[in-house]
């Protein structure tokens, strides 16, 4: 079989997977979980013999079409080089893995069947967008991938917060998604195919006359999906979702779509330097911004969350500056050692029985109850604040260099202005990612207070799992920044003396000054105790993590925050604490612009239906009913008046015949 | 005989049946008249028979055939009538038919509610006097 083969195979696999799960998974529940890990598996070996087949060479393109369309040809079409095969490689890894991870997670879970189904279905759409060579296809995939998340993010439905939240997610993307799709109907119109290769020849050759006008569309989808500000706002709330759903779609896949497709298509964006420097804005504030709000949230999956919104900015932020390289080495490293911390977070809240930092800050003993999710969270967090030799260092370094090239004067593929703006934001970030990763270990793991609850021992495989994820996690980057350029664009990503001092000097000191603010405020909490959440403590992980984020808006009156003293993250903020914990207002600022025009003019249209389109309906009822009543008149009872009106009735009917027969 | 006899007997007994079924008040007699206008219209049939079996070579004496079915409709209709009337006049105390006037419009806008409460007030009590009969 040839690599084209296999490439067919690869989304395929867990496609059929997810038809097979949904269609068996009431009459026959045993082959659920052999049917939801198997394929993801296969495809996973199928990802591996891909990459082995295209090894960093020529890119592999394969084509047919199945019928022609029109003008614009749509084919079924294929399209590796090196990012693509390593992107599926890590989608590959981290979808087994939290498969592996499901089957543990929510084993005692009624759902379980269709969930592991659009799980399946998720990751035959991320891989079907990674291989893609025809941007209709792409966007197939890029939609398949909207609708499972909605369904995966409102998994535990009878909570408010997820209904809210996966709503939340589907239309907050699909508001990016239109742009997009205009987008890309303006790059076809002007390449005259929806091939990435003609599109890209046909940005080479020049033939591209819109290419800001492009460029900006296609960001408005890229935001959406990657949650980039201001379309980054789902994210957060989505994490009402199963935690290794937060893994797999809200940390290493679905979100690096968007990241993925610009490094696709790089030359498009970099034909309009507007639309770099836009990107490059939106990559600054983003990871500023998130970094901020990251410091101030109370539930630990908020917290990553945001981070992940913040790597995204460094992803971003390497685009703006015209190193695709950077930017999907970044989303390797990121996509391992992001997925390692949701799963490791997954079994720190079944194990404390809640979700927020403040009360796992009050539980004494929670890193000896789950030493597996201790180590490998600490090493994920490590990797996470960039500190040298984790995977993270590498690739945020590459990113900062990549950046620190453009800012002294390298611009010819990218405007000096988008250098600077990345490099100053990356390194503020890099300061502030180091804050919350401490802060995020601190309380974590270093409570004072009474023993967590017991609640007995995680399942093996949710334990192999997170070991299994914190190798790449601590030796990806150090092995593989090497080896890279070969299969990228061939630009070093070796990283640069100056801003690996610069950055990893920031991400020191950031740690360092959250450690002296921690040290300075957990003496308040003894004298500040904050009630635990309680949870069922013998249920399965799912079931403790739903209860627990129902619970917490109940027990502190926010999502996001709790009125903790001894918070490190309120002394470094100051006054902008409140502000960072309720994500700076983003919020409140779409219910003014649009949630509430919306309800009016929803009040509008429901009072011109009730009060004046029925006002017609009921007038042109009136007459008849008039009719009616007045006939009815002659319903007097009596058999012999209808007799008699029967007879006259007859009477001249007859006579009128006898008339006719006659000719009179 | 001429055909005008019969003919003109059967009119009459038509008209006086007529005049009973629109005039009188009495179920029973009503029901009367109707076996009145039944016979006029039998007359007819065997006299109009006769006269076609003169003028045909060969017939069926389907006009003969047809009164016997009559008669025979007709018994049964009026045991089915008469059974009525009895059972009509158990409950309400009479075969007047001016004052059975359930199947009115009721006064107002005769809406169907007010119909289903009239025939459920109506049954009820019938029903109870049925068994007190009975």
């Amino acid at each position: 079989m040839t690599t084209t083969t296999y490439a067919v195979l690869v989304p395929l696999l867990p496609f059929l997977g997810a038809v097979a799960g949904l269609l068996l998974g009431r009459t026959a529940p045993g082959f659920v979980r052999p049917l939801a890990v198997l394929p993801t598996l296969a495809s996973l070996v199928l990802t591996v013999l891909v990459a082995a087949g295209q090894g960093g060479g020529r890119a592999v393109d394969a084509a047919t079409q199945l019928t022609p369309t029109g003008s614009v040809p749509i084919e079924l079409a294929l399209h590796i080089d090196g990012f693509a095969a390593l992107v599926a490689v890590l989608v590959g890894v981290v979808a087994t893995c939290v498969q592996l991870y499901s089957t543990g997670y929510l084993r005692d879970d009624a759902r379980y069947p269709s969930y592991a189904a659009l799980v399946s279905l998720f990751t035959s759409a991320m891989l079907l967008v990674v291989y893609s060579g025809d941007l209709i296809v792409l966007l197939v995939g890029w939609e398949v991938m909207g609708i499972c998340s909605y369904f995966l993010v409102g998994h535990y439905w009878e909570t408010p917060q997820a209904r809210a939240a996966s709503l939340k997610a589907f239309l907050v993307t699909k508001l990016g998604d239109v742009p997009f799709l205009i987008g890309l109907f303006a790059l076809a119109g002007d390449a005259g195919s929806f091939r990435v290769t003609t599109v890209l020849g046909a940005v080479a050759s020049g033939h591209l006359h819109h290419p800001t006008l492009v460029a900006l569309l296609l960001l408005a989808g890229v935001a959406g999906k990657s949650a980039q500000f201001p379309l980054h706002s789902w994210l957060p709330d989505a994490m009402a979702g199963p935690t290794p759903v937060s893994a797999l779609i809200h940390a290493a896949t679905m979100v690096a779509a968007g990241v993925y497709f610009v490094a696709r298509l790089l030359p498009v964006f970099q034909a309009s330097s507007a639309a770099m420097v836009v990107l490059a804005v939106m990559a600054a504030v983003t990871m500023a911004g998130s970094a901020l709000a990251a410091l101030a949230q109370d539930d630990i999956k908020r917290v990553l969350a945001y981070s992940t919104i913040g790597q995204l900015g460094y992803m971003t932020g390497a685009l703006a500056v015209g190193d695709r390289g950077a930017a999907v080495f970044h989303l390797l490293s990121h996509g391992a050692f992001k997925a390692l911390l949701f799963l490791a977070a997954g079994v720190v809240i079944h194990a404390a029985g809640t979700n927020s930092l403040a009360a796992m800050s009050r539980m004494g003993n929670l890193r000896d109850r789950v030493p597996d999710a201790y180590w490998t969270m600490t090493v994920a967090l490590l990797a996470l604040a960039a500190i040298p030799p984790f995977s993270g260092f590498f690739s945020k370094e590459t990113v900062l260099g990549a950046a620190e090239h453009v800012a002294t004067g390298h611009t010819g593929h990218a405007p000096g202005a988008a250098g600077w703006i990345v490099l100053v934001a990356g390194l503020v970030t890099a300061l502030l990612t180091a804050a919350y990763a401490m802060r995020l270990w601190l309380l974590a793991f270093r409570g004072r207070g009474a023993d967590a609850p017991g609640h007995g021992r995680q399942p093996v495989v949710m334990n192999a799992v997170l070991w299994v994820l914190a190798v790449p996690s601590l030796a990806f980057g150090g092995l593989a920044f090497r080896v890279l350029p070969d299969w990228f664009d061939g630009r070093s990503l070796a990283p640069a003396l100056t801003t690996s001092v610069l950055g990893t000097g920031l991400a020191v000191a950031g740690g360092v000054l959250a450690y002296g603010a921690w040290r300075h405020t957990t003496a308040l909490a003894a004298r500040a105790p904050l009630g635990a959440v309680a949870a069922h403590p013998e249920a399965d992980a799912g079931l403790v993590e739903s209860e627990a984020i129902a619970s917490h808006e109940p027990a502190y009156g926010d999502i996001a925050y709790a009125p903790d003293p001894a918070d490190p993250g309120r002394l470094l903020l100051g006054p902008l604490h409140r502000h960072a914990a309720a994500g700076f207002h983003l919020d409140t600022v779409y219910a003014a612009l649009f949630v509430r025009p919306v309800t009016a003019g929803a009040s509008l249209v429901r009072f011109l239906d009730r009060e004046v389109v029925e006002t017609y309906v009921r007038g042109a009822g009136a007459l008849p009913r008039l009719l009616g009543a007045a006939v009815r008149r002659a319903q007097t009872g009596n058999v012999q008046t209808y007799v008699s009106a029967l007879l006259a009735g007859t009477v001249v009917l007859a006579v009128a015949a006898v008339l006719v027969a006659t000719g009179a | 005989m001429h055909l005008v006899y019969p003919a003109v007997l059967s009119a009459l007994l038509f008209c006086t049946g007529l005049y009973g079924v629109l005039a009188r008040r009495n179920a029973i007699l009503v029901l009367m008249s109707v076996e009145l206008m039944l016979n006029a219209v039998n007359l007819n049939l065997v006299a109009f028979d006769v006269w076609l079996s003169k003028a045909a070579r060969e017939t069926l004496h389907s006009g003969q055939a047809l009164t016997l079915f009559t008669i025979a409709i007709a018994a049964a209709e009026i045991g089915i009538g008469l059974a009525i009337v009895l059972a009509v006049h158990r409950n309400r105390g009479t075969s007047d038919i001016d004052r059975l006037r359930d199947a009115a419009e009721g006064p107002g806008d005769g809406s169907d509610d007010s119909d289903g409460s009239d025939s459920a007030a109506a049954t009820a009590p019938g029903a109870e006097k049925a068994e007190a009969t009975a």
